[in-house]
């Protein structure tokens, strides 16, 4: 019961921040067709700012409640700067090129933006315990856990119900939903498509700094974070269905799950089972397990 | 075979580049041989490319033919070098027919995305197995050429040029043949190719083997001119990113292409490595960037245009 317990709050904690994270990808594919590769670099780089400052007002003697500021700061500031600079300086000129290519432009892109890293912060991993150290931890069912890793799962969850809401509950939900219906459609009804290009594109990075600041007190800062971080959001949208939040929230849920599974119960195939789980997904069902269907244009 | 300018090219530098090696300085040989290595898989890559196709994941066969030639060396003590390099390119191939069969059936993003998937399979099963290496991958043995050790990497050197030369003919006839010209017709309308009476699954199913034939060979060569495997130098998604920049480097424009695309990826590499270790990444992505805005068709559209002025 108590393995059974741990599994499962692995899982969701797990799930949560591949949630956040592949909820900005599946945003920014789902608005403007594009399979985002360097979301990796917006999540390190919100987890290397988060940390820095954690650390730099630790060290002056500031309160750490602080740090939740930070993060939430951390993320915003990230995804407005990476993600304006990106969009209006390279993506916005590509839009008429074939797919793929963009593609290749944002893994470009993604190695520059971790080499940036590299400059910017150096080689030493960095450590932000901080916060985490502050909400200590509780006893829940026999299995000791600590309390921030489970405000993730509030996290997450704050998230999706947001991003529900901002999609059905909103005018602009509504002009999202049409862009994302029939683009042309959308700029003859008056709709300025390039303006919503761009905040979709922030808000998806904010999204991914947001994973990236928030994860940053449970681990060690360090180089390489985003590598492994943005396939595993690709295989989150992929088995969810590419472009739909409640996809990437069930993608996100199963490759959680099965991976805390994993861990638990046969280390050996940890990163095998995620990967197995996505291409199956893609041999039977290429457009994801829960993507809606959709309308055959004339 | 030999009447168009390509393979007089090919032919003519090939031989003249293995005579020069013989008085080049060692670190210009170790180039050319990763270059040239890894050239065999943009080859590959290179057809798919003109069919519309990029993989994501075709580190999955890079790293299969080098993961052969390790697991041969050590479990079978099999240090032919024609041996481990047909082992890789055919462990490959077989591979990449059976996952053809899939394959066929995907284009665009997709086609991307299921490569991926697979290649990250065989990463996460190599990290996580502690009897392949795991993170830390294996020393391979310097290889034999017909039970003769050498003493210099010069034999190595010819033999990796001399499958380049070859590799390189064979795909520039085959790109010639009926089947091997229906790459951009596929790209353009798969329709009309089919109301030609071609089937393009069977069409892109062939071009899917052998690119995973030179991909597995590719491997296996670089297995060999490195002295060691390791997965995240040969399977990770990182790898098949390079492979991908590496051919829209060179352009899909011809055959000789892909080596130069991969001379200059090894020297670019090289230099930025060394000016600054910290940022070669940057200078490699800012460089691939610069590409993709600015000359579509890769470096081979530049020599192309110098061809048209003299001429």
């Amino acid at each position: 019961m108590e393995t059974f317990l741990t599994i499962l709050l692995d899982g969701l904690q797990f799930s949560s921040y591949l949630f956040i994270v592949s909820a900005g990808l599946t945003i920014i594919f789902g608005v403007m067709k594009i399979l985002n590769v360097c979301h990796g670099s917006f999540y390190a780089w919100g987890a290397y700012t988060a940390a820095f400052f954690i650390g730099k007002f630790s060290d002056m003697g500031l309160p750490d409640a602080l740090g939740f500021l930070i993060i939430i700061a951390a993320a915003i500031v990230v995804g407005v700067v990476l993600g304006l600079i990106i969009e209006q300086g390279i993506l916005k000129h590509m839009y008429h090129r074939d797919e793929v290519l963009i593609v290749l432009a944002t893994f470009g892109l993604f190695l520059v933006l971790e080499d940036i890293i590299l400059i910017a912060f150096g080689t030493d991993p960095y450590f932000a315990y901080q916060p985490m150290a502050l909400l200590e931890s509780v006893e829940m069912g026999g299995v000791i856990r600590d309390v921030y890793g489970l405000t993730l799962i509030g996290v997450a969850t704050f998230v999706a119900v947001g991003c529900w809401l901002l999609l059905n509950k909103t005018k602009w939900g509504v002009i999202l939903k049409a862009v994302i219906f029939d683009r042309e459609m959308g700029i003859s009804m008056g709709i300025n498509v390039p303006f919503v290009y761009t905040l979709t594109f922030i808000g998806g990075a904010i999204l991914g700094g947001l994973g990236g600041a928030y994860i940053a007190p449970t681990i060690s800062v360090a180089p390489g974070l985003g590598t492994e971080v943005i396939v595993l959001s690709f295989a989150v949208v992929v088995v969810g269905g590419m472009g739909s939040i409640a996809g990437a929230a069930i993608g996100s849920l199963i490759i959680g799950l099965l991976r805390a599974l994993a861990v638990h119960e046969l280390p050996q195939v940890e990163l095998f089972v995620v990967f197995a789980v996505m291409a199956i997904v893609l041999v039977f069902r290429p457009e994801g397990l829960f993507a809606p269907a959709k309308p055959r244009k004339i | 075979m030999l009447r168009d300018t390509t393979s007089k090219v090919v032919l003519f530098g090939g031989i003249a580049i293995i005579l020069l090696g013989a008085i080049m300085p060692n670190w210009i040989v170790n180039q050319l041989m990763f270059g040239f290595s890894r050239a065999l898989a943009i080859l590959g890559l290179l057809v798919l490319w003109r069919t519309g196709l990029v993989s994501f994941g075709h580190a999955f066969y890079f790293g299969l033919g080098a993961y052969t030639v390790a697991i041969v060396d050590i479990q079978l003590g099999v240090t032919d070098v024609f041996v481990r390099l047909f082992g890789g390119a055919i462990i490959a191939g077989i591979a990449g027919f059976i996952i053809g069969f899939i394959m066929r059936n995907y284009r665009d993003i997709f086609f991307a995305m299921l490569n991926t998937a697979i290649s990250m399979v065989l990463y996460g099963i190599i990290v996580k197995t502690e009897s392949l290496g795991s993170t830390d991958g294996f020393a391979i043995s310097l290889p034999t050429i017909f039970g003769i050790a050498p003493e210099t990497k010069y034999p190595l050197f010819i033999i990796i040029t001399m499958i380049a030369m070859i590799s390189a003919l064979l795909i520039n006839f085959y790109l010639k043949t009926t089947v091997g010209r229906l790459t951009t017709p596929i790209r353009d309308n798969e329709i009309r190719v089919e109301y030609l009476g071609f089937s393009v699954a069977h069409a892109i199913h062939l071009k899917y083997t052998i690119s995973a034939v030179l991909a597995g060979g590719a491997g296996a060569l670089m297995a060999m001119s490195l002295g060691q495997v390791d997965p995240d130098s040969m399977i990770n998604w990182t790898v098949s990113g390079e492979l991908v920049f590496i051919t829209i480097l060179s352009g899909p424009g011809n055959v000789i292409a892909p080596f130069i695309g991969s001379l200059v990826f090894e020297v670019l590499r090289t230099y930025a490595f060394e000016l600054a270790p910290q940022a070669w990444q940057l200078i490699v992505g800012a460089t691939f960037l610069t590409v993709i805005f600015f000359l579509p068709g890769g470096i081979w559209s530049l020599i192309a245009k110098l061809g048209r002025k003299k001429s």
